[in-house]
């Protein structure tokens, strides 16, 4: 059932709601409007008691508060756009996925090698900065942000896709200026986070139903091939997560 | 202080497959072993949620924790060296099985001309084929030397394959299991390499085609083809592993002990003896001095080579002199290889480690390098290792790397892409090695070990021409796009290439050229023997591990004879 559920853009809503007025958008019509800001990025639950859909946050274990949450979502989803194959990153939770990593050893480099003393290094000798992923993540997305503001006059979030790819490039680029790690590594960051987060388990909370798995003909987690390896004919097999074990 | 616990026959340093096969083969004679090993323990009952990439294969559970220990990295001398900081390039292993656990099994015998590849070359194409920078030496033992403890191994690993490779050296025996399944998508290698005259055969594998119990008594499932090797752990018991085979043989004969949480510090020598190693209980963060008669370095490539260093143990090599042996001739491998865009669906997710057919008419001295500028060559195979949706996004190279297009490209080409590589072999040169750092520490106060590596033009020229062989086989192959893979210009520790280190504490006929002699003695310390893919003076066009585990063997025999009669074993 939940695949029927509809998905409520930010301009759906601005267009319906009548507010989609220049002089509305901005800080504080981001600020008041929580309750729209989740509700794009996990579509669920269409009774509300405005007639809007409106979702239950599940709650942050990283992110603090929904602007850069919003952003994370609305970058992540241009990595991997919903298209006419299936979900997109913000469909297949994916922003919930990464804040659960950020929360965590991902986030934080416990397995990773930092000591100091810290140098900037040569291509060649990898990632030489002080700060954890938390660290870069955080600063991007404000980055993001504030290149938005500085180019659009907007925030991310509000946005056309083209602008925001725009952005996103000048990243890849490494044309923004950010403290103690460039915007390409953020953006090769960010790009492999969607990646992790489309088509790992779905018990890390990305890889919704596992539609990740679905879109690319992967069967997850199968106990053995034995039977099928030698056959000519490609395989379709439902797949299935440890979960179901 | 550190606590002096009693005296042992024999102590290890690591519980990988060298380690493994030391403990069983030691302890199996009647020593009184101990198996010091800084990970913990684990056995196949702990794999059996292990279809998991993104926690095995994308955030390494099975891999060195970093945070302990690391290595710094440089391209070249006047390059500072900084920490590698992630893990990427190669995947150091830990706990029980080390390596030996996450491999994908590709169990190769070296090549007669491997080992002696100074001789060989030099007679073929005079002294000057290569420069006098490449420190080119034979190994002190030759295939035929070795050849019944490659068989030892393969039988200990239960080894599947077929003998009918017209390149490689003789063999006693069969395998002994047969050749796993030969897929549709192998079979188009099969027919492609035939049809260009080359001659394909099943890659040898340690994912077993059947059940199998070894010489040991100890069983090995039959390999399900799950796809989840490289990186995993096997939940079948089908794929050979230490904690499967060589440990359990060392534990059943009573007097062989694993110790965990033990990380060595020290290999503590006295004239020319050792008499032990300094250890700390990393749970309790107290020391011991675990006193043997014979101390075994069984940890990986850049552990063995580190504690010889800190324990001032040889003379470290010096780029600038030439002088000193330890560190020296540290070499990688060299991975060739062509990327084919195909139109029909393939079951690209199925899959085993060690499911391939390889050809070696371009591997070794197989081919004429007359006219070539480099020489040696590689192992090519296509292998159908199960490809997994987080880390194979297979794109052609105009294709934006992220966005709508990518998404559709990654999608559609995830079960339609074949790739074709090679284990292409690595020269050693005077300006690649091993040493200490002097300004990066780990977490129990030792220097970390640095790496000076760089590619050389040896690789580069063997690069360029294996890559071109292999388009020409994905082509043959029926590929709507072929891509031959980047030419490489300087190495990189960022993205993953292979973890088949080789060299630091090279095997030899001479203390003037090399740390041990033939049987991994260290010529400075006769009771000390240093183990692994370290004693290689160069690296082949194969997996390692086959070679590593038959030197490890004959190895094992030496310490067997030297515990009854002491002294030098050549």
């Amino acid at each position: 059932m939940s695949e029927e559920k509809k998905v409520i853009t930010r301009r759906d809503f601005l267009k319906t709601t009548g507010i989609a007025t220049g002089a509305l958008i901005g800080g504080g019509v981001i600020g008041g409007l929580v309750g729209y800001n989740t509700k794009t990025v996990n579509p669920v639950n269409p009774s509300t008691s405005n007639g809007h859909v409106m979702e239950k946050n599940p709650g942050f274990q990283f992110f603090k508060n929904n602007r850069d949450f919003q952003v994370l979502s609305n970058a992540t989803e241009r990595i991997l756009p919903k298209d006419d194959l299936g979900p997109g990153a913000i469909e297949l939770d994916v922003p919930y996925f990464i804040d659960h990593q950020l929360a965590g050893q991902y986030g934080s480099n416990t397995r990773e090698y930092m000591h100091g003393p810290f140098a900037v290094g040569a291509p060649t000798q990898g990632y030489q900065s002080r700060l954890t992923r938390a660290e870069v993540f955080k600063q991007g997305i404000e980055k993001l942000e504030e290149e938005a503001n500085k180019r659009f006059q907007k925030g991310f979030s509000d946005l056309e896709p083209a602008q925001m790819d725009e952005i996103l490039t000048a990243f890849q680029k490494d044309e923004i200026a950010m403290v103690g790690v460039t915007s390409a590594f953020f953006f090769r960051l960010l790009r492999t986070a969607t990646l992790e987060g489309a088509y790992s388990d779905p018990m890390y909370s990305g890889n919704k139903n596992m539609g990740g798995w679905k879109m690319k003909g992967f069967p997850g987690h199968q106990m053995a091939y034995m039977n099928v390896i030698e056959s000519e004919k490609f395989q379709k097999i439902e797949p299935m997560s440890l979960g179901d074990m | 202080m550190a606590t002096t616990l009693a005296k042992v026959d024999v102590v290890t340093v690591g519980l990988g497959w060298t380690g493994g096969i030391m403990v069983a083969e030691l302890a199996k004679a009647g020593l009184k072993v101990i198996g010091l090993e800084r990970g913990q323990g684990r056995s196949t009952e702990d794999y059996l949620r292990v279809h998991d990439e993104y926690r095995y294969a994308v955030r390494y559970e099975l891999m060195q924790n970093l945070s302990k220990e690391t290595i710094t990295i440089r391209n070249h001398r006047k390059m500072p060296a900084l920490p590698m900081r992630q893990l990427g390039s190669f995947l150091l292993g830990n706990g029980l099985g080390g390596s030996g656990t996450h491999w994908n099994g590709h169990t190769w015998r070296f090549l007669p001309y491997d080992f002696q590849i100074k001789t060989m070359t030099d007679q073929k194409y005079g002294p000057n084929k290569l420069s006098s920078d490449y420190l080119l030496q034979d190994w002190g033992v030759t295939y035929d030397e070795l050849e019944p403890y490659f068989y030892k191994f393969e039988q200990t690993a239960g080894i599947s394959g077929e003998d009918t490779n017209p390149f490689w050296g003789k063999r006693a025996h069969p395998f002994p299991t047969p050749p796993m399944k030969k897929t549709p998508i192998l079979k188009k290698f099969e027919g492609a390499t035939t049809k260009l005259g080359y001659t394909p055969f099943m890659l040898p594998s340690a994912n077993l085609s059947e059940a199998y119990t070894n010489q040991d008594g100890e069983p090995i499932n039959a390999c399900q083809y799950c796809g989840f090797c490289e990186r995993f752990g096997c939940e079948y018991g089908a794929k050979s592993s230490p904690e499967i085979t060589v440990i359990p043989t060392a534990v059943k004969t009573g007097h062989y002990e694993s110790r965990f949480n033990a990380n060595v510090v020290e290999v503590i020598k006295s004239g020319n003896k050792v008499t032990g190693v300094r250890y700390l209980d990393t749970l309790s963060g107290e020391e011991f001095i675990q006193p043997a008669e014979v101390v075994v370095l069984a940890s990986y490539v850049m552990n063995n080579a580190k504690l010889l260093m800190v324990s001032k143990i040889g003379q470290q090599y010096d780029p600038a002199t030439g002088k000193g042996t330890l560190g020296k001739n540290y070499c990688y491998q060299i991975l060739p290889g062509a990327v084919g865009f195909f139109d029909e669906q393939m079951n690209t997710f199925m899959g085993a480690g060690s499911l391939g057919m390889t050809i070696d008419d371009f591997n070794g001295d197989n081919f004429d390098h007359s006219d070539l500028d480099f020489i040696h060559g590689g192992s090519i195979s296509i292998t159908q290792t199960g490809s997994r949706p987080i880390e194979t996004n297979p794109i052609q190279r105009d294709t934006p790397t992220w966005g709508a297009e990518f998404k559709k490209a990654s999608i559609y080409n995830f079960t339609r892409t074949l790739a074709i590589g090679t284990q292409g072999a690595s020269m050693p040169h005077k300006e690649n090695f091993l040493s200490l750092d002097g300004n990066y520490k780990d977490a129990y106060g030792l220097p970390l070990l640095q790496m000076t590596y760089n590619f050389t033009d040896q690789d580069r020229n063997l690069y360029k021409y294996i890559t071109s062989v292999t388009e020409g086989i994905m082509k043959e192959m029926g590929a709507k796009t072929v891509e031959g893979k980047a030419p490489i210009t300087d190495y990189d520790i960022v993205g993953y290439q292979t973890t088949h280190n080789t060299g630091g504490t090279i095997m030899g006929s001479s203390p003037d050229n090399s740390v041990v002699n033939n049987y991994l003695q260290h010529w400075d310390a006769e009771n000390l023997f240093v183990i692994g893919a370290g004693n290689f003076p160069h690296n082949g066009g194969y997996n390692p591990t086959g070679t590593v585990a038959a030197l490890a063997y004959r190895s094992a025999e030496g310490i067997i004879k030297y515990s009854k009669s002491g002294g030098s074993l050549v």
